[in-house]
């Protein structure tokens, strides 16, 4: 049915009794308990354990694969290898996806997996991956994607072109596609510049670092049919894939999202679920598989490294003349960075008119890489705002004031063609300039820190039902996955369209049987879109009580209201009835057309785009190079924050997660290809104790496109913060760091640097 | 993986005998917080697993006239917990603490710090400074041997098959007597260390150091003792001229690799700054008592 919310019907002056509040979760109890079920939380009758061989090898031609001797193990019922899914034309997405999942010509990362068995425990299955006979081919590698760009670098694909270059059809090459960004006349933007500041950057791939190991159970029965359980922020992307690489009907595959124990972007696509699925169709059995965390570091995919330079020009007076950009992006194996997204978010919130970026997206053997908050931008701004600082500080410009100078204001058109409504960038700015934070002189051997980013904010594709029972409490059905506590928030604009109690309202995750396409859950989209539509659906369900109303009490619909969750006459002349609750209608349904519910399907659009301040203070260690976070501000644009905790929660988290991509995370390769640090212990991501309570100022410039005029708060939290730290550190140090983590080996040898050019500051 | 046999003797000769019928194939769990993790990593995969714990004397602490001796398996927190021994041995105590988590130190004993036999063992450097003795049971008896003595290698001691660590007996503790260990790790906690430095000095009446013992980790296949950087200090008043040429001799103690915790020149580099403000906060302790 099509959506009734032609108007969000946004009321600046509304009187919210519920969204704003912070009510506890309702998935929260059963996480604390440890009830909630997650991905390796699933139990058949009969259920095997699948486990997956992996290719050694970082680059290797796969001569063949012997699984006799795994398959005459006794308890081993499965083994599949690539010859046991359909053929899918390579460099095609399906065919790219049915060899990530399962090497086919080729092993192409360490981790790669070759085979995979499905035995009644997982001792045996063990055993029999050990009995599995590969016979490899090694191959030179590369990883490094300045490397891979190299006209003598190891090839990974021989029928490899690159897009968008002319001349490019018979050269062998690993760059996926060159992609052009223009706006205006660079070259005459840099004419006009008093300053110009050119730098390069370089970062490495980046963890999501989600607690939870993918895990799921797939059960293929005997008629065709496939359930399939798993921790996804996608699942109805998840079935779709599915079908495209086994050649299955969509309707044949249901999938049941599990709770999800952390994702950010790390679970938009699978891994072990079509081995699952292949292992149990040759088996007839259900069939579990869970990563180790040693396979979740080898075999699933983090967000891109890059190199690159950026140079920006400005006037004396501080207004920016161009800006230009030349990015490499690190995929893995096969294309799928999501670079796309850097062109047009870097220098989105300032306004410019003279951009000029190109960017390349270049193969090499390790993981295919992934998503992650904000994808393919955090480590970018990295290095435009070092640039924005740095030309702060040639014309002596206090860096809040540069920024604001050339903030976008309501109404911008973007590079990529939006025409913003209201905006809250220079409202965040304002703010961070009167924070006490800012104002707080920076401490004696501290250095301080500015840096700003901005997120889209996406819709999309959405579904979702709101069902009233008998007794006038709520259950609603969506296909959006919850990543982050959704579902609260959910229920609580749902309380407030219909004037009931938010613990009236519980939010189930349905499986992708049981409502029409969903997109996944990322781009910081699903509060908001979902949002939309169980207003929408809500809505629905109020005209159909009026009408019930009006049949009961036999006057004209337009004779009865909705209001504070009771149907009422509009005035005394309609009659004097008694006004009913939600309860009162829905008790008696039975005598009447039956059950009442709203049901919406929407492409959501009207996101409103986000912004953040960061403002960090650091404390570096002059003799060591280590760097201590000792005081970090986020000022963000929430638009209307329905579950405040929730929102402070995610720039939280976003900010903390930016600290570990600033100061320590990569992951480390030897010579031979092979990752060493496969694991939380060496793979350093921040523990508790490594940063300070990140303090938030939520600016709420409402999205007048949602009923409530809410953004999307997910995503732009991280934008800012590897950028800020490396400012701080700079302004401790007296030179910026220009490459990522700013580990304390690097800083080290930046503050000897600083030393010797005699600019350190300490 | 395959069988592993789980045995809990409970005496000295049966633990001894069980782990030297075994060979090679046998392992001794105290707290276990390394072996599990290694056999679930599938790194080792012992036949059989010899339970230390109901052994009598491996979880005791006692005291006697100034001198502690406490069982290879007492938990880290427990350690922690045990005030005589944590205001004797601060710098143990250090090491002891950075560990792991609290959970992990509910199990994790410095005999199985040691014995593990990692050169980035954050107790063992704080030991080794200390003058620990171990109290080793074997299919030929009781011997003793100063800590430095056990680890050979990474992964590597000099016990014997059917050999184990029952206890360590620390030296009396003279007047005017501190210790610290101190390492340098990229996050504050849940970490290896990239270098480790403990260091034990005793001064007298005056403030001259009259003995001292400095030992560094991460920095070389074993943990080392530093006999250069102590003497240094040693005749000296811990002055800021002893306290750098002790950073030297540390920085030239060293013999590291480079690999995915740091690199030869960091950690060469940082050896100094450790070991000397390791030596620091050991001379403020020295003086307080």
């Amino acid at each position: 049915m099509a959506s009734i919310l032609e108007e969000s019907g946004f009321n600046p002056g509304a009187d919210l009794k519920i969204v704003g509040t912070n009510p506890i979760k309702h998935d929260g109890l059963d996480k604390v308990m440890g009830r909630a079920k997650f991905g390796a939380d699933a139990f058949l009758p009969g259920m095997l354990v699948g486990k997956i061989l992996r290719s050694p090898h970082a680059h290797a031609n796969i001569k063949s694969i012997d699984t006799s001797k795994a398959e005459a193990l006794p308890g081993v019922k499965s083994v599949i290898t690539s010859a046991d899914f359909p053929e899918k034309k390579a460099g095609t997405p399906p065919g790219d996806m049915t060899r990530n999942v399962m090497a086919r010509e080729k092993a192409l990362y360490d981790g790669h997996p070759v085979a995979a068995v499905a035995a009644t425990s997982e001792k045996i299955a063990k055993q029999a991956l050990k009995l599995i006979e590969v016979d490899y081919e090694v191959l030179p590698h590369v990883i490094d994607p300045v490397e891979a760009m190299k006209p003598d670098a190891p090839i990974l694909h021989d029928y490899l072109r690159t897009k968008g270059v002319d001349g490019a059809e018979d050269k062998q090459t690993n760059v996926t596609e060159r992609m052009v960004t223009q706006l205006g006349d660079a070259d005459t933007g840099f004419e006009e510049a008093d300053v110009i500041v050119e730098r390069s950057y370089d970062s490495k791939p980046m963890h999501q670092g989600y607690i939870e190991p993918q895990g799921c159970i797939a059960d293929y029965s005997e008629d065709g049919q496939i359930e399939v359980w798993c921790c996804t922020q996608a699942p109805f992307v998840y079935r779709d894939r599915l079908s495209a690489i086994l050649d299955i009907d969509c309707n044949k595959i249901n999938v049941q999202q599990s709770e999800l124990g952390g994702g950010f972007g790390g679970k938009t696509g699978f891994y072990g679920e079509p081995l699952a699925i292949m292992l149990s169709k040759k088996a007839s059995r259900a069939v579990k598989i869970v990563l180790s965390r040693i396979e979740v570091f080898r075999g699933t995919g983090p967000v891109s490294g890059t190199s690159y330079t950026i140079k920006m020009g400005c006037k004396k007076d501080g207004t920016i003349t161009a800006a230009s950009a030349e990015m490499i992006f690190q995929s893995g194996p096969y294309a799928g960075s999501m670079y796309f997204n850097a062109p047009n978010a870097m220098f989105t919130r300032y306004d410019l008119k003279n951009v000029d970026i190109t960017a390349y997206e270049v193969l090499s053997n390790r993981q295919k890489v992934a998503s992650f908050r904000a994808p393919c931008v955090p480590q970018i701004v990295f290095g435009v705002e070092g640039v924005v600082d740095e030309m702060a500080r040639k014309i002596e410009m206090d860096p809040i004031d540069f920024r604001l100078k050339n903030a976008c204001d309501d109404g911008h058109t973007t590079i990529y063609g939006d025409t913003w409504g209201p905006i809250g960038f220079i409202e965040t700015l304002k703010q961070a300039k009167e924070s006490d934070h800012y104002k707080t002189p920076v401490k004696e051997g501290e250095g301080r820190g500015i840096s700003t980013g901005f997120w889209f904010n996406r819709g999309g594709e959405t579904a979702a039902s709101l069902n009233l029972a008998p007794d006038g409490t709520v259950t609603i059905a969506t296909g959006t996955a919850d990543v982050a506590g959704s579902r609260i928030s959910i229920s609580m604009m749902a309380a407030e369209e219909l004037g009931i109690p938010v613990d009236q309202v519980r939010v189930k995750m349905v499986d992708t049987n049981s409502l029409g396409f969903n997109r996944v859950t990322a781009g910081s989209r699903t509060t908001f879109s979902v949002g939309m539509v169980i207003v929408d659906s809500a809505r629905k369900c109020i005209a159909e009580l009026r009408s019930r109303a009006a049949e009961m009490w036999d006057v004209p619909e337009d004779g009865v209201i909705f209001e504070d969750g009771m149907v009422r006459p509009a005035s005394a002349n309609v009659g004097d009835f008694e006004p009913m609750s939600i309860a009162d209608i829905c008790k008696k349904t039975t005598m009447s057309h039956g059950a009442i519910s709203g049901h919406t399907e929407m492409n959501v659009t009207g996101a409103g785009p986000g912004f953040a301040v960061n403002i960090v203070d650091v404390k570096v260690d002059e003799n060591t190079g280590r760097t201590d976070v000792t005081r970090y501000t986020v000022i963000q644009d929430v638009g209307k924050a329905i579950h405040p905790d929730q929102v402070v929660g995610q720039i939280q988290g976003g900010a903390i997660q930016g600290v570990g991509w600033a100061l320590n995370e990569e992951y480390i390769y030897g010579d031979d290809g092979r990752l060493q640090n496969a694991g939380f212990l060496d793979y350093r991501m921040p523990v508790a104790s490594d940063v300070p309570m990140v303090d938030t100022i939520m600016v709420e410039v409402p999205n007048p496109a949602h009923p409530f005029g809410l953004r999307g708060v997910g995503e732009v939290p991280v934008v800012p913060t590897m950028a800020a730290v490396g400012n701080a550190i700079g302004d401790a140090i007296g030179i910026r760091p220009t490459s990522l983590p700013m580990s304390p080996p690097k800083v080290l040898d930046i503050i000897e640097q600083a030393k010797a050019e005699g600019v350190y500051k300490g | 993986m395959d069988d592993v046999r789980y045995e809990a003797p409970e005496s000295p000769d049966a633990a001894s005998s069980l782990l030297a019928e075994a060979g090679g194939g046998g392992k001794v769990f105290a707290g276990g917080t390394d072996v599990m993790v290694q056999i679930h990593a599938e790194l080792i995969d012992p036949g059989v697993i010899v339970d230390i714990k109901n052994v009598p004397g491996t979880q005791e602490i006692s005291e006697s006239d100034g001198a502690y001796t406490f069982g290879a398996a007492t938990a880290g927190m427990v350690l922690m917990d045990h005030e005589g021994f944590s205001s004797t041995w601060p710098g143990v105590i250090d090491g002891v603490a950075l560990i792991g988590s609290i959970q992990v130190k509910g199990r994790a004993s410095v005999g199985g710090n040691v014995c593990n036999a990692s050169p980035a063992a954050d107790s063992t450097p704080a030991m080794i400074a200390a003058g620990a003795i171990c109290n080793i049971v074997g299919p030929g008896g009781e011997r003793t041997a100063p800590v430095e003595d056990i680890v050979t290698g990474p992964g590597k001691t000099s016990l014997a098959d059917g050999e184990f660590i029952m206890s360590f007996s620390m030296p009396k503790r003279p007047a005017h007597s501190g210790d610290a260990y101190l390492r340098l790790t990229p996050r504050t906690e849940m970490d290896i260390a990239v270098v480790g430095a403990g260091v034990n000095i005793t001064l007298d009446d005056d403030g001259t150091c009259t003995a001292a013992r400095v030992s560094l980790g991460a920095v070389a296949p074993t943990p080392l003792l530093v006999a250069d950087a102590a003497a240094a200090l040693i005749g000296t008043k811990v002055d800021d001229a002893a306290l750098t040429k002790m950073g030297e001799a540390c920085s030239a103690a060293c013999n590291p690799i480079s690999d995915k915790r740091g690199t030869k020149e960091y950690r060469i580099k940082t050896a100094a700054v450790i070991g000397r403000r390791a030596a620091e906060i050991a001379l403020e302790r020295a003086r307080e008592n």
